[in-house]
């Protein structure tokens, strides 16, 4: 599907690119998706998600109900409804915003409501910030959403469609977090190829939401009653809706593979599902990143293979479910790996990527030695300066010598 | 007028383990939860009604000279023995199940 821009046979006015930024790109996913219901609270660095998604409305372009809240935990609690009622929703949110919708945030994988919301990552407080930074989507990392982060502005729009067809998979029925870094990505500004509408409708088909559990006068039900205490069937019946839950986790790392591969074949544009593998096939050592840091980490990669260095690149897309099977293949083929994060895990000294790549270092069987660097913090920019020195202190790094310390790329910019 | 609801749907269409739903009522009462019940003294109530009053799951039944309580439904609160006027009502515990 993708059209060069000198192609003149268009079936429609609508142009085959726009120029414009991650945030815009995200608005026109969600429009091609046809949302019932839109109802987002703006935050920074997310607001400007929300003005395009209510210009497309007002507009007429989008045919969705906005609905006007008074906050996240209000969104989500609304959108809950929507979806129970049959409706596709989009929301967005970010940093604080996450933490205010906590509650019906966490309950939304265990009612299995297809929803799809955008994670525009900040950094999350104190210190005071209102930059980007994955913090807020580490924290939710146990929540039970899938979570897939987007390296350009193009993917962001391309998984904004694909996280419908992937969340309302009969096998999955679980919510999706599209999260693209704040600023980086929300802000930055590039060409982007515009699927046809009439392409996307066939690619998704019609929604469908509440098969399993709904709020319908035709089909009364009692909606998320008690599973009972512990004197009766009640450990047995949460125990099932949890397996169940854990399966759909399961179930997705399959259907997001189908669903890219579906996507590539249909609009010419195939991004790696899971776990992307840069130059690693020759390499001796591999830097791992997730998000928008890959550019600059791939030209890095790049510098150094003029020099004569043989390292590779490993970049995680789908974090939740974590792709233990992908993310072991790729690990199996190097000696040495530094991973980049841009949050902290507090529990580990380490960052979060870092901690859960060494989980699935122990599925390959090798110990190998793993550093881990911390950058990008609050804004901070992660330059092919830094990545050079990520993968130099990577190369000379020996098992059993990795200092317990995360080593902290804009300490001194 | 629309019509508004149908006879319930087939629950068992659908898989067993994705969110819960009820579509039959459940049986689950509060009698389950107690560790202190309620004992009448006959003897002392007037039947004034106060007891039924309170209740707050609605488990006083009348009889022809006092009240008594329904013990699959009383969750053993005790609000009706503190609200009595004649120190009718006392509260034992539960012993066994």
């Amino acid at each position: 599907m993708t059209v060069d821009a000198a192609a003149p046979a268009q079936t429609s006015n609508r142009p085959s690119f726009v120029v414009c930024e991650g945030n815009e790109a995200a608005a026109i996913g969600v429009g091609l998706a046809r949302p019932d219901v839109v109802a987002v609270y703006p935050i920074t660095p997310q607001s400007s998600l929300v003005e395009h998604l209510s210009q497309m409305i007002a507009d007429g372009r989008l045919k969705a109900s906005l609905m006007n809240v008074e906050g996240e935990h209000a969104v989500l609690c609304g959108l809950q409804g929507v979806a129970l009622a049959g409706g596709r929703t989009f929301t967005a949110t970010c940093g604080p915003g996450v933490a205010f919708m906590f509650e019906p945030y966490v309950r939304t994988p265990g009612l299995r409501l297809p929803m799809v919301a955008a994670l525009v990552t900040r950094d999350l407080l104190s210190p005071q910030c209102v930059w980007g930074g994955q913090q807020d989507a580490m924290v939710v990392r146990e929540a039970g959403w899938i979570q897939m982060y987007c390296e350009t502005v193009q993917e962001i729009l391309d998984t904004t469609v694909m996280a419908y067809k992937i969340a309302e998979h009969r096998d999955v029925m679980l919510p999706v977090n599209v999260c693209h870094d704040g600023n980086y990505l929300s802000f930055g500004v590039t060409r982007v190829e515009l699927p046809e509408q009439t392409a996307v409708d066939e690619f998704l088909g019609p929604p469908s939401i509440n098969w399993h559990i709904a709020l319908d006068p035709l089909r009364p039900m009692g909606v998320d009653p008690l599973t009972g205490g512990s004197g009766g069937a009640g450990p047995r019946n949460f125990v099932r809706y949890r397996k169940g839950q854990c399966h759909g986790m399961q179930n997705a790392l399959r259907v997001i593979r189908e669903v890219h591969a579906a996507w590539g074949e249909r609009f010419g544009r195939y991004h790696a599902p899971l776990v992307e593998e840069y130059r690693l096939d020759d390499a001796d050592y591999a830097l791992v990143t997730i998000g928008s840091m890959t550019g600059a980490a791939k030209d890095a990669v790049d510098v150094a293979r003029e020099g004569g260095e043989a390292v590779g690149l490993i970049k995680v897309k789908t974090f939740r479910p974590f792709p233990v099977e992908a993310m072991t293949a790729a690990l199996a083929k190097v000696d040495r790996i530094g991973v980049v994060d841009r949050s902290v895990s507090f529990g580990w000294n380490c960052g979060p990527v870092y901690q859960e790549t060494l989980g699935a270092l122990y599925h390959t069987g090798k110990p190998i030695a793993a550093t881990s660097f911390i950058g990008g913090l609050a804004g901070a920019d992660i330059t092919v300066e830094h990545f050079a020195r990520a993968i130099a202190l990577t190369r000379e790094a020996q098992f059993g010598r990795s200092p317990r310390e995360p080593l902290w790329l804009n300490e001194n910019d | 007028m629309q019509r508004q609801s149908r006879d319930h749907f087939d629950a068992s269409t659908i898989p067993d383990d994705l969110a819960p739903i009820a579509t039959t009522l459940s049986t689950m009462l509060p009698g389950d939860w107690r560790s202190m019940r309620p004992v009448i003294d006959r003897l002392k109530c007037v039947k004034c009604g106060l007891c039924w009053l309170f209740c707050p799951v609605q488990c006083v039944v009348e009889k022809p000279r006092w009240f008594d309580f329904d013990l699959a439904v009383c969750k053993g609160c005790g609000v009706c023995a503190q609200e009595c006027p004649h120190r009718a009502i006392s509260m034992i515990e539960e012993l066994g199940r």
